[in-house]
């Protein structure tokens, strides 16, 4: 077991600043998401932790020990890979014993081992067959045995489901929280798709171009976002972004107003605004209703019907869409007019510089 | 629709089979040609040359050239030293080059660039450019053998083995297949402690396999046909080769069935080499599942 922390580490490549100076600290046996999209820095940043990459700048502890200049083996990790990069020429239990064989385990301790691992990911009728005999879903699997069989304090993840089919994505997802609650090990999982990271973080950090854009449990991103890349990055549809200037200013709430959405009183203490800034007002979809105040008013322009609920595209007066998430039996039509509440106190308040207020 | 698909599949096939056969044709009728004059006495052989009968086995047939061609040279010999010079020379060869291929492709490290680049640039300078100063090189170099420290390479089969060990093309044929293998497998097996040494033994080469053939098939060709270079540094009998072997018959009078006999003998180690190297090819094609 182990907790990691990256302390203003950075990299280069050839004079281009790719990592910018990341701060980030991992607890013992939590399970930590770097989501951004891609050619953020994400897998950059996990190959620096694994030591497949150098560390330009900064210090990288792992356990209490400075790891920045120890080979991977040394580094008490593990990692999986997007391409499960198992060896085609070895059975699956040859893949899974393989760290043991380089280090001239005894026989006993890897059948040990690699009977533990089969028993953990259901794969012991798997155990003799070669890779190109498996599917996907079961080459995976034999990745995630491997790193299970070194015991590591750290298991890293580098986009490991993203080139399973979706419904199996929807279950190795599922199997992948069992075992982190099995194993109680620290994991690292890097993914460009936030609704893994969402459904499987304890923690969250979201990149963008290099750089940290906020740390946090996946609801604290989805109810308070720092800024507006991680409003739009998090939450699926995207939160809506409507542009409105600041109206009044007191010490408990701001009012903002635009003629998409009227004047709106948001509850927000302390803003530092003045009257007559632009502002962005932040809208989840989900947290838009039907009828009640009728703060917005649109026409309807398209209407996704997914059962449970009611994607609705609607056009405001301005001409801007936004998306509203409806109940899954309501009845709308698109050139329909519609009136919107909004919920004042689930808004997002983003000052011109993109910070959340 | 289908129906008109598999019409077009099937002529396409016919055509490809029939461009083959004409290939293999071509390839093949020097060899059938050379095997029945093989077995003619020279007269017949020279007037079979006129028709249709230089292929086949008809009129006084016998085995009485290779007699003669065994009792004119050491054709055991000879053949035994190519195919040890050769033997030798491939291992070797693949051992060290992949080696090399392995350091560019996969270890960092200052200046692999430029001497790459290098060693590529020696691919367009041909062998003779460099035959002599070779030459005069290897008259000097010493040698620790049974007989203690000597100085002077001729006459001896390293010095028709060592020169040919590192080249430009079989470095070039590793890298490019090592490019090729997937690079998170090196990292995986870095991850799993593998030293570099053990990336090698245990992940690189044993995913090779199309790689070595290929290597191992043009250094073979290139070694066994050697000439120029055994005929400057070789002048004993005992360490001669096949192709300067052949001189023997192209004395003062040309026996033709003799030759054809001699140049039969020395094809089957040829022969030999290819049908074993298609063996292992496809075994470790359908093992690995990765492709040439
Ligand atoms: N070996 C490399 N040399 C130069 N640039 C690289 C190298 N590897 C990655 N990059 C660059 O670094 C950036 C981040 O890459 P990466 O970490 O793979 O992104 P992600 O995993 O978030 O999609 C990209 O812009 C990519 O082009
Ligand atoms: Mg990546």
């Amino acid at each position: 077991m182990a907790r990691v922390s990256l302390s203003g580490i950075k990299k280069n490549y050839g004079g281009v600043e790719i990592i910018k100076g990341v701060d980030i600290d991992v607890a013992d046996g939590e399970f930590t998401v770097f989501v951004g999209p891609s050619g953020c820095g994400k897998s950059t940043l996990l190959r620096m932790i694994a030591g497949l990459e150098d560390i330009t700048g900064g210090t990288l502890t792992i356990g209490d020990r400075v790891v920045n200049d120890l080979p991977p083996k040394d580094r008490s990790i593990a990692m999986v890979f997007q391409s499960y990069a198992i060896f085609p020429h070895m059975t699956v239990r040859e893949n899974l014993a393989f760290g043991l064989t380089i280090a001239n385990a005894p026989k006993a301790e890897k059948d040990a081992k690699v009977a533990e691992a089969a028993r953990i990911l259901q794969m012991e009728h798997l155990l003799d067959r070669r890779p190109s005999q498996l599917s996907g879903g079961q080459r995976q699997r034999v990745a995630i045995g491997r790193a299970i069989v070194r015991k590591p304090g750290v298991f890293l993840f580098d986009e490991p489901l993203s080139n399973l089919d979706a419904a199996l994505r929807v279950d190795m997802r599922m199997e992948l929280a069992k075992l982190h609650a099995d194993l109680g090990a620290t994991m690292i999982y890097v993914t460009h798709d936030q609704v893994e990271a969402m459904t499987l973080a304890d923690k969250i950090v979201v990149l963008n171009a290099g750089i940290v854009q906020q740390v946090g449990t996946p609801l604290e991103l989805y109810h308070r976002p720092a800024n507006l890349f991680v409003a739009g990055f998090i939450g699926s549809p995207k939160m809506n972004f409507l542009k409105a200037k600041v109206e009044a200013v007191d010490a408990t709430s701001v009012t903002v107003g635009s003629p998409d959405i009227g004047t709106l009183v948001l509850p927000k203490a302390n803003v530092a605004a003045a009257v007559g800034d632009a502002v962005t007002v932040g809208m989840r979809p989900h947290h838009l209703t039907l009828g009640g105040a009728q703060d917005i008013t649109g026409r309807v322009v398209l209407v996704e019907r997914l059962g449970n609920e009611t994607l609705t595209a609607i056009v405001l007066a301005s001409g801007q869409q936004i998306i509203v998430a409806l109940p899954g039996d309501i009845e709308v039509m698109a050139g329909q007019q519609l009136h919107l509440a909004t919920q004042a106190e689930r808004a997002c308040l983003f000052l011109a510089n993109g910070l959340a207020a | 629709m289908a129906a008109i698909q598999s019409d077009n599949h099937g002529l396409r096939l016919f055509v490809r089979y029939a461009v083959l056969t004409l290939i293999a044709v071509i390839f093949i009728f020097p060899l059938i040609f050379m095997l029945m004059s093989s077995l003619k006495p020279d007269q017949q052989l020279l007037t079979d040359t006129e028709s249709l009968r230089a292929f086949l086995p008809v009129g006084d047939i016998s085995l009485d050239n290779y007699f003669a061609a065994f009792r004119r040279a050491p054709v055991g010999l000879f053949v035994f030293n190519s195919v040890l010079v050769t033997g030798l020379t491939v291992l070797l060869s693949l051992a060290v080059c992949s080696l090399a291929a392995f350091a560019f492709v996969f270890i960092d490290w200052r200046g692999r660039e430029l001497l790459l680049t290098l060693i590529l640039a020696t691919l367009i300078v041909p062998f003779e450019t460099i035959a002599i100063p070779l030459l005069l090189i290897s008259a000097n170099l010493p040698w620790i053998g049974l007989e203690g420290i000597t100085r002077g390479w001729l006459n001896s089969y390293q010095v028709q083995i060592v020169p040919f060990i590192a080249d430009g093309l079989t470095i070039f044929l590793f890298v490019q297949y090592f490019k090729d293998l997937p690079g998170e497998l090196i990292e995986a097996a870095r991850v799993e402690g593998a030293s570099w040494g053990q990336v090698y033994r245990k992940v690189v080469m044993p995913l090779a396999g199309p790689v070595l053939a290929t290597a191992a098939i043009l250094k073979f060709l290139a070694m066994y046909n050697q000439y120029l270079w055994p005929l400057m540094v070789v002048q004993q009998e005992a360490y001669r080769p096949v192709m300067v072997g052949l001189q023997y018959f192209f004395q003062l009078n040309r026996a033709w069935g003799e030759i054809m006999a001699y140049l039969s003998l020395i094809t089957v180690p040829v022969l030999a080499f290819y049908l074993f190297l298609q063996r292992a090819f496809i075994a470790s094609i359908a093992s690995t599942g990765i492709k040439g």
